[in-house]
Parts: C-alpha cells; sequence; structure tokens
C-alpha cells in the first residue's frame, strides 16, 4: 500500500540521450570499451575486403543462363550450371518426357502441405484429402492407369528427397510419441521393449541402418522376396528418426505435472483419452522446438542416402558435376543446393515458431 | 443402466454413499493410513482437518482411487473399490474432486476444461454439454470468463472454474483437498461462498481444510486425524468447543 503512494508522487525522467536511438545503440554494444571497439572495427574491415569481390564474382561477372563454352571465359560465377542442368538435378533418371508426373506431384505435395499449415484447416476433411493426395502422388509417381510404369529405381533428384523426407517424418512422429508414451508404461514387457528399441537405434549411426536396410536385411528374406529399395530406406529412415523424437517426447511428458494426470482420472477418463484429450496435447507442444530440430536434422540426413545408390538431389547435383563440361564449378552448384535446404529447413522452422506462438494459452 | 439406478433407490437409498471399513494404506513400508472406519450419509457435509502430513489427502484420495489401499473396503454408492477398473471409472464419475493447485487444463478453455468429461466421458452431445457448462459457470459467477484460458484467471477464479468442471459431471459426492490454501486470502471467501451454496443445495462433500469458520458453519461432522487415523469426530459444536482428545486440543490451540 505504501508504495501506491510513493509511485504517485514518483517522477519519470527520460533516459539519458547516449543510452537511446542510434548512437545510444552503437555506444552499447559496439563501442563500450577498447577491446570491444577494436574488435568492430576489425570486423568491419574484413567485411570491407569480402563483400564487394563476393558481390562482385556472385552477381556483376556471373553468368545466368548460357552454355558451358560461355562460361569458360569469365571470372565470376557460372550459375548457369543450374539452369542448364535443372531437368537432371531436380528429376534425376526419371524419364524425360514424363518429368512432368514428378513436378506434378511436387507441386500437389507442395500445395497439401501449405493447405494444412492452417490451423482452421485441421478437421475430419484432413486425413480423407491426404490420403487422396498420397494416392495421386503415388499414381503420378509410379505411373499405371493409363501412364507408364516407372520404377522406383529411377525414382531421383528433389522428389526423392521430398518423399523420402516428408514420410519419414509423418511415419517418425506417432511412432517416436508411441515409443515414448510405452517408455512410461507400468507394464515391464512393453517398457523394457520400447527402452531397448531407443537405446539401440540411437546408439547406431543412420548410415548403417541404411547399409543394413540395403545390404543385410534382403538376405533374411525368402528367396523370391524383394522388398523395394526406396521403401527399405525410407523404413530405416522412421525407425531411425522415430527413436530421437520419443526421447524429445519424453522430455515433454515428463514436463507435465502429476495434478493433470489426476485431474483426467477423477474426471474419469480413460488412459487413452487422458492421454490424447490432456497430456499430449501439452507435452508436444512443451517440445515443438527440439522436435522441429530433429525434422529439420531428419530432412538433411536425407542426403546420405546416397550410400546405398539412390539418387537425391545432392546425389543428381554430383552426378552433374562429374560431367566434363561443367567440371569446375561446384562452388555454384553447391551454394544452390545450401540455398536450397535453407528455403526447406527455414520454412520448417519458421512455421514451428507460428505453431507455437497460435498455441500460447498463456501462463 | 435404468435397471441399476432403480435397483439402488429401492435398495440403497438409507445406505451410506460412502463407507470406509477398516481401511489400511502403506507407501512402501510406510503405514499412512490405519484402521479408517468412515460413513458418509447422502447429503452430508464433513470437514476434516489435522497437522501436515495426517494423511488427510491421501485418505480422501483413496475414495476415488487416485490413491490404492491395501486393506480394508471402500464402498461408494454401492460400487465397491477393486482393481477392477471399470469399477473405478464409474466410481470416479460419481466423485468429483477439488485440487489444493486446481489443475485446470492450461491448453483448453474454461469452458472446453468443463465440458471435456461431460463428452468423453458421459457422452453427451457437445451442445448440451456447453448449456450444462454455461448454467455452472454461471453458478460460480463466471461466466463471462468461459472463453479465456485457464492461465489469464485469478488463483480464486480458476478454483471456482474447477468446482464447476467437477459439478458439470453431475457428482453424488465432492471431495475437496484444502481448496483455500493456495489462494490469497482476499480470494478464499469467493471459493467458501460456492461452496457454501452447493452445502445449502444438499450435495454430501467432503471436505479436508483448516478454514475453521467454513467448519462451523457448513459441517455437520468435523473430523480430527492425527498419524493416519481419525483421532476425533463430533459436530462442530462440540468439536471446537469441547474437545476430547489431547491432540485435538493441542492442535486447535495452534490454529484457532
Ligand atoms: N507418494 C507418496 N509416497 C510416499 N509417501 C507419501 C506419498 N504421499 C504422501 N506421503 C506421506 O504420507 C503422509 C500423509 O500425506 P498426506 O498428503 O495425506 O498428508 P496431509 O494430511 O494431506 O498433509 P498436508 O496438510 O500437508 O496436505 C505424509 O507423511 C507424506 O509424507
Ligand atoms: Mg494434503
Amino acid at each position: 500500500m505504501t508504495d501506491k503512494n510513493a509511485s504517485t508522487s514518483r517522477k519519470y525522467l527520460k533516459p539519458p540521450v547516449t543510452e537511446v536511438g542510434v548512437l545510444g545503440w552503437l555506444r552499447e554494444n559496439l563501442f563500450n570499451n577498447w577491446f570491444n571497439s577494436l574488435l568492430t572495427i576489425l570486423t568491419i574491415y574484413s567485411l570491407f575486403l569480402v563483400i564487394p569481390p563476393l558481390i562482385k564474382w556472385a552477381f556483376v561477372d556471373s553468368l545466368w543462363f548460357s552454355d558451358a563454352a560461355a562460361c569458360r571465359d569469365i571470372d565470376g560465377a557460372c550459375w548457369s550450371i543450374i539452369p542448364a542442368n535443372a531437368r537432371f538435378i531436380f528429376f534425376g533418371f526419371f524419364p524425360e518426357d514424363q518429368q512432368w508426373r514428378p513436378l506434378t506431384a511436387m507441386i500437389l505435395l507442395l500445395a497439401l502441405v501449405l493447405y494444412s499449415q492452417n490451423r482452421r484447416s485441421w478437421n475430419k476433411l484432413l486425413f480423407p484429402i491426404w490420403t487422396a493426395g498420397l494416392f495421386v502422388m503415388g499414381w503420378l509417381m509410379h505411373g499405371g492407369l493409363g501412364l507408364p510404369v516407372v520404377e522406383t529405381a529411377k525414382w531421383s533428384g528433389l522428389p526423392l528427397t521430398l518423399m523420402l523426407s516428408l514420410f519419414g517424418m509423418v511415419g517418425a512422429y506417432p511412432l517416436g510419441v508411441l515409443l515414448a508414451l510405452g517408455r512410461q508404461s507400468r507394464l515391464p514387457a512393453i517398457k523394457s521393449l520400447c527402452v531397448v528399441y531407443i537405446e539401440l537405434i540411437r546408439g547406431v549411426p543412420l548410415i548403417s541402418m541404411l547399409f543394413m536396410s540395403s545390404i543385410m536385411f534382403p538376405l533374411f528374406l525368402p528367396e523370391g522376396i524383394t522388398i523395394d529399395k526406396v521403401l527399405r530406406a525410407q523404413v530405416a529412415i522412421i525407425i531411425f528418426t522415430a527413436a530421437y523424437i520419443a526421447e524429445v517426447v519424453r522430455g515433454g511428458l515428463q514436463a507435465i505435472t502429476k495434478g493433470q494426470y489426476e485431474a483426467a482420472d477423477s474426471l474419469g477418463l480413460n488412459y487413452g483419452q487422458a492421454m490424447r484429450l490432456i497430456i499430449l496435447p501439452q507435452a508436444l507442444k512443451i517440445v515443438i522446438p527440439p522436435t522441429v530440430g530433429i525434422l529439420i536434422s531428419a530432412f538433411k540426413d536425407t542426403s546420405l542416402v546416397v550410400i546405398i545408390a539412390l539418387y537425391d538431389v545432392l546425389k543428381t547435383t554430383k552426378v552433374t558435376l562429374s560431367n566434363p563440361k561443367w567440371m569446375g564449378y561446384s562452388s555454384e552448384a553447391y551454394l544452390f543446393l545450401a540455398v536450397l535446404y535453407f528455403i526447406f529447413c527455414y520454412a520448417m522452422s519458421n512455421y514451428s515458431r507460428k505453431l507455437e506462438k497460435a498455441l500460447h494459452t498463456g501462463r | 443402466m435404468t435397471d441399476t439406478t432403480a435397483q439402488k433407490t429401492d435398495a440403497t437409498i438409507d445406505q451410506p454413499i460412502i463407507e470406509l471399513i477398516g481401511m489400511h494404506k502403506w507407501y512402501g513400508d510406510f503405514h499412512v493410513l490405519s484402521d479408517i472406519n468412515l460413513k458418509v450419509a447422502r447429503r452430508e457435509r464433513i470437514v476434516i482437518c489435522g497437522p501436515s502430513g495426517s494423511g488427510k489427502s491421501t485418505m480422501i484420495r483413496c475414495i476415488n482411487r487416485l490413491e490404492e489401499h491395501q486393506r480394508g473396503r471402500i464402498i461408494v454408492d454401492g460400487i465397491e473399490l477393486t482393481n477392477d477398473i471399470k469399477n473405478i471409472e464409474k466410481v470416479r464419475t460419481e466423485v468429483g474432486m477439488v485440487f489444493q493447485h486446481f489443475n485446470l487444463f492450461p491448453h483448453l478453455t474454461i469452458l472446453e476444461n468443463l465440458t471435456l468429461g461431460p463428452i468423453w466421458v458421459r457422452k453427451e452431445p457437445k451442445k448440451e454439454a456447453e448449456e450444462t457448462a454455461m448454467m455452472f459457470l454461471e453458478k460460480v459467477k463466471i461466466a463471462e470468463q468461459a472463453k479465456k484460458y485457464p492461465g489469464q484467471l485469478s488463483g480464486g477464479q480458476q478454483q471456482r472454474v474447477a468446482i464447476a468442471r467437477s459439478l458439470c459431471m453431475r457428482p453424488n459426492v465432492m471431495l475437496f483437498d484444502e481448496p483455500t490454501s493456495a489462494l490469497d486470502p482476499e480470494m478464499v471467501k469467493e471459493v467458501l461462498d460456492v461452496m457454501i451454496d452447493l452445502a445449502d443445495e444438499g450435495m454430501t462433500m467432503l471436505v479436508v481444510t483448516h478454514e475453521m469458520g467454513f467448519a462451523k458453519s457448513v459441517a455437520d461432522r468435523v473430523m480430527f486425524m492425527d498419524e493416519g487415523q481419525i483421532v476425533e469426530e463430533n459436530t462442530p459444536h462440540e468439536f471446537f468447543d469441547n474437545p476430547q482428545n489431547e491432540r485435538t486440543k493441542l492442535f486447535l490451540s495452534q490454529i484457532l
């Protein structure tokens, strides 16, 4: 109460000029002592050395749409490598006259993702829409029903990357959640099964999982039965990612207080309802940031499928670079790939931040 | 459904709604509750008090099986609590519970907090559940907050929502575990007022509380627990003016 009286008679002064505005900020952050001032000056000097030549290389002296021969005569970047080889980089060995199919499939996939990012479309329609979308995509990629069949060995480039990552995430997430719940189970059999799974998978690098899926796994299959290589890689990615998701989700579950379980119990909700309606929505929300971290690294890790001779977008780019005509432009090609990967990863992390904000309910 | 209720009204109307017979509970080796015998009649209001750690919470939590007892029997509205999960869920829908720390669901709006149980457990249509919920929010004088989230409400408001949430399940018994002890003093009254209204309507209530004013004006019986036993029980008048047990006297001298 005394505080209140004091505050009415208190005068509010403006902070000193040096504390605010551009000058204040510069002083506060860049020149607040001699050492920081020195660092600032050094940094500005090195930026001055690096940036102008870089701009010159990338934009001034560069070529964007030309043939390989024209590139030999310039000092700058030869971005032409990308448009000139776009078909192969994006679609790899998919038959040229059929490449509209993976293109359409990718556009459809992006449209579906864009559609479902809006929380208002998370309703009963979402599942049938995705099922229909997946069916159409599968038809476009594989063929049949009037389209020539393209076997999965020819699926390559960006569609392969996107497919492996998207289905990797979509498959791994629920599996990871189930594993996390299983690890908390009171039934010892389920609990130890989940612990063994999680610890085993986390103790093994993805590369070896991919090797196992492509080399060892077929040895165990009976004669005459083969399972598609892309599918095997896909399953390996799902199994691998799920173990990491499980541990992150377990962290989220531990953050939920006992009171929430008790409140759910005392309303008479059964285990499934309590988990689905009360515990998981809260736990999964808490772990959005680390989950997205895992999904992003899973996305990037799909590039490891090269070691089992699948041609993802990284590998098709490398193949392009081994073409004598285009040899020597690897900086341009890899920069392009970096930008491509960055766009997808940034979109994911940006979306996760938005989602987190939208789901925030105070407290 | 109908045949069991019919049976119940005939045979059990005069029977206690809650009956604890020779009930014991251990946490590991620790004997928390020993030989608890308690009969609660319909519409009866019981206040339970006692020092910290005496087992008050544990006892009322056994009644809706948030804790498991190891010996003796607990019968709620004719249903005996055993390991049978169906019985446990049935008892839980008949018994409402209000916690010290409210335990509202922070990711749901107030209205959703209230309708969740009715929709999923009682299988009420959403619209009906929402109407009931608004009625109870009205009753705890907080209807205008229906669209907000628990985190946006004060402690007293949250506790009133928690009471309304229990009432939406149409319980026959309400358990309160120190409903006002996590509240700032100025909010205690608004919650007690709601509880008094509830008592006036004839709700069977078991209340663990140290609000002795509430005990005096509302309770039919006051119980004193210590070291896992019900040491003394009496009408509020006798209990406060003429305590028999030394430990009760000591306790009352400390808190009054
Ligand atoms: N999960 C548990 N495991 C082991 N011991 C427990 C557990 N819960 C409670 N206890 C012990 O059981 C005893 C009774 O606890 P209880 O919470 O019922 O007391 P209380 O009378 O409600 O006390 P308070 O007034 O502090 O709430 C205490 O000694 C407590 O330490
Ligand atoms: Mg207690």
